[in-house]
């Protein structure tokens, strides 16, 4: 799935210390683009890097596409008010493919370049190289080869989250390795291109080394990015807006989008579904509570000085009227919970009742049926079409009670059924989608991605400190993030001698004699 | 009173002779006893040294046969018929005394006050 995020004007403006790192950052961002535009598809190999882990980004401060491949009409809209900007977003989006393609491609051909260069250009003259040479030439091949392993495991995979400013540690990373590979080849052409080196062993030498490097720069970039933030050190108590569902999350050190995205990630698995249609309280006590006072001046001239005292009599006197709402709300509430639990009741029965009627046909049943009354052998959408008709109705109607009608159309209802038969459900297996209502993850169409924007008073390439707060705001709804840090334990030891388990009665009773 | 493992106790005591009652079936003696060694000693009203596990008497019914034999409410019960009652268990103190071939019980008791008689006559008498 495609995940974007807008760049939001509320991170930018509203430090003043930003104003100062302007000219720093378009410099860096102008030199970072080159070289981090990296990427932003899927088809990238870097034998080093971080080319792709699951929140691999976009990396400039502007506002940004989707991926390659697809484009919805959200982006649409997006691209066409930043039309200033659309020029360097098809730049990046084409570019960055390629940069990335290239990086790894040349960080995987130089050592092999490095060993090819000498035998194609001056072979003669070469030293020859025994047995040394060829202990060299079968680690650099199995080096190759667990780089090329390790970053297909590692790093190729798909972006799953668009984020809004680039990747700190990636950055840093991608020109780390191009920057070393660049160092080795302006090494190699001074010392061993111009003055044509005999030293093969030398050589090979050379390459084995800068084999070895990358290899510990892919360390590093595994400990970076994926290593540090494993170790839970903050608190995350994560708050929906609207209905005020609410989670604790632990995470470790992030940046403050990476944390974002993961907690988007949980958010879709963990929070039920948020149903517009929930109101907090009913209609009916709503509106009863608009009457308000009127009060009339008597006989004063000059009424501006009054009007304070005025709506302060107003509200004092509508604090002191006697409030009975909270007894209609407690009614209400009820009756709502006596409707649902009474519907609720029908559609088991309804359920349990219409599975009644289809069973598993099973082979050995076609010899033993008569040929008078031959069974009608259904394929599961016929099953479900046909035990559908009697429940349809129940679940109708408590759907409506629950107020979920808008999430279940009949076709998903019959679809659900086809597959609960088809997997050999009981009833309740198949309610259980109607009854609970689901995590989100449960009611998303795959087609779309999803908008978020990060609202943060920090920058938000800045790592998890206590007290932050930032927001995750989409059209309908926002989720509130607060920080804390975990708790520094101070855990002591009391050593029990396994003897000292003993016990005495403890009675004191009184005879008669 | 108290006890020192290992050495000889030594109190001042009274000797005390119950004729049981026949009450229907049973005979009684008409006090109530408590302590013993399986049981907690700190929660004794009657004793000096909370850590006393011998048998008390906690109750004595008005008019009945300990009362009339000058037993007291109490009293630290050392002997029953010869049977020691410094070390036994409730239940044991119980069975010595409740003998059903036994008409008559001998104790010998103590009580605080008997050593504080003593120790008075015993200075009184130094003085002379």
């Amino acid at each position: 799935m495609d995940n974007e995020s807008t760049y939001s004007g509320y991170s930018y403006k509203s430090s003043h210390s930003r104003s100062s790192r302007r000219q720093g950052e378009r410099f860096l961002f102008f030199i970072l683009c080159l070289v981090t535009n990296v990427l932003h598809s899927r088809s990238i190999s870097d034998t080093d890097l971080f080319l792709q882990d699951d929140n691999w980004g976009e990396t400039t401060t502007v506002v940004t596409g989707t991926s390659v491949d697809s484009i919805s009409n959200e982006d649409l809209t997006q691209l066409s008010k930043d039309s200033g900007d659309s020029s360097a977003l098809e730049c990046r989006r084409y570019i960055s493919p390629a940069l990335g393609v290239i990086l790894g491609f040349v960080s995987l051909i130089t050592p092999l370049a490095f060993l090819a260069l000498p035998q194609l250009l001056w072979r003669d003259s070469l030293d020859p190289c025994g047995t040394p040479c060829e202990g060299l030439y079968i680690s650099l091949a199995f080096k190759l080869l667990i780089l090329l392993i390790s970053t297909w495991a590692l790093f190729l995979r798909p972006p799953r989250a668009a984020l809004p400013r680039f990747f700190v540690f990636r950055c840093l990373l991608l020109a780390l390795v191009f920057l070393f590979v660049a160092s080795y080849w302006l090494f190699y052409g001074v010392r061993v291109l111009e003055p044509r080196e005999t030293d093969y062993r030398g050589i090979v030498g050379y390459a084995a080394s800068l084999v070895d490097a990358l290899l510990f720069i892919q360390y590093l970039a595994l400990v970076l990015l994926e290593v540090r933030h494993l170790q839970p050190a903050f608190s995350l108590k994560v708050v929906r807006s609207t209905d005020g569902v609410s989670r604790f999350y632990n995470v470790g050190h992030l940046s403050i989008q990476r944390a974002a995205a993961w907690v988007l990630d949980q958010y879709y698995s963990d929070f039920p579904v948020y149903n517009p249609a929930l109101l907090n309280l009913p209609k009916s006590i709503l509106t009863k509570k608009m009457s308000a006072f009127k009060v009339y001046n008597l006989g004063e001239d000059n009424s501006t000085n009054n009007s304070t005292g005025q709506s302060r009599a107003m509200i004092a006197a509508a604090a002191r009227r006697r409030d009975n709402s909270h007894n209609e709300y407690y009614y209400e509430e009820a009756e709502v919970e006596r409707k649902v639990r009474k519907r609720k009741a029908r559609l088991v029965v309804a359920v349990e009742e219409a599975f009644t009627h289809i069973k598993r046909h099973q082979q050995e049943d076609a010899v033993t049926s008569s040929p008078k009354h031959p069974r009608e052998v259904m394929d599961p959408r016929e099953a479900a079409q046909a035990i559908f008709a009697p429940m349809a109705r129940a679940m109708q109607k408590y759907l409506r009670a629950t107020r979920q009608q808008t999430y279940h159309s009949m076709e998903s209802i019959i679809n659900h059924l086809q597959f609960c038969i088809t997997h050999n459900m009981t009833p309740k297996a198949f309610l259980e989608r109607y009854l609970v209502p689901g995590p989100t993850l449960q009611y998303l169409d795959s087609n779309r991605g999803r908008q978020w924007t990060l609202v943060s008073e920090e920058p938000v390439t800045a790592s998890l400190r206590q007290g932050h707060v930032f927001s995750l705001r989409r059209l309908d709804l926002s989720l509130i993030v607060t920080v804390t840090p975990l708790p520094f334990l101070h855990i002591a030891e009391e050593f029990i001698d396994p003897k000292s388990h003993k016990f005495v009665m403890k009675l004191q009773s009184e005879t008669s004699v | 009173m108290s006890f020192v493992p290992g050495q000889p106790v030594t109190a001042v005591v009274e000797r005390v002779e119950i004729q049981k009652l026949r009450q229907g079936e049973n005979l009684i003696l008409g006090f109530s006893i408590g302590g013993g060694i399986d049981q907690d000693p700190g929660q004794n009203p009657f004793s000096e040294d909370k850590s006393d596990k011998g048998i008390y008497v906690t109750r004595i019914s008005p008019k009945g046969p300990a009362d009339l034999a000058g037993l007291k409410i109490g009293d630290k019960i050392m002997q029953v018929n010869g049977w020691d009652m410094t070390m036994v268990t409730h239940d044991q103190a119980r069975k010595k005394l409740t003998k059903k071939k036994e008409d008559v019980v001998r104790l010998l008791v103590t009580r605080k006050s008997l050593e504080d008689a003593v120790k008075h006559s015993k200075c009184s008498y130094a003085k002379h």
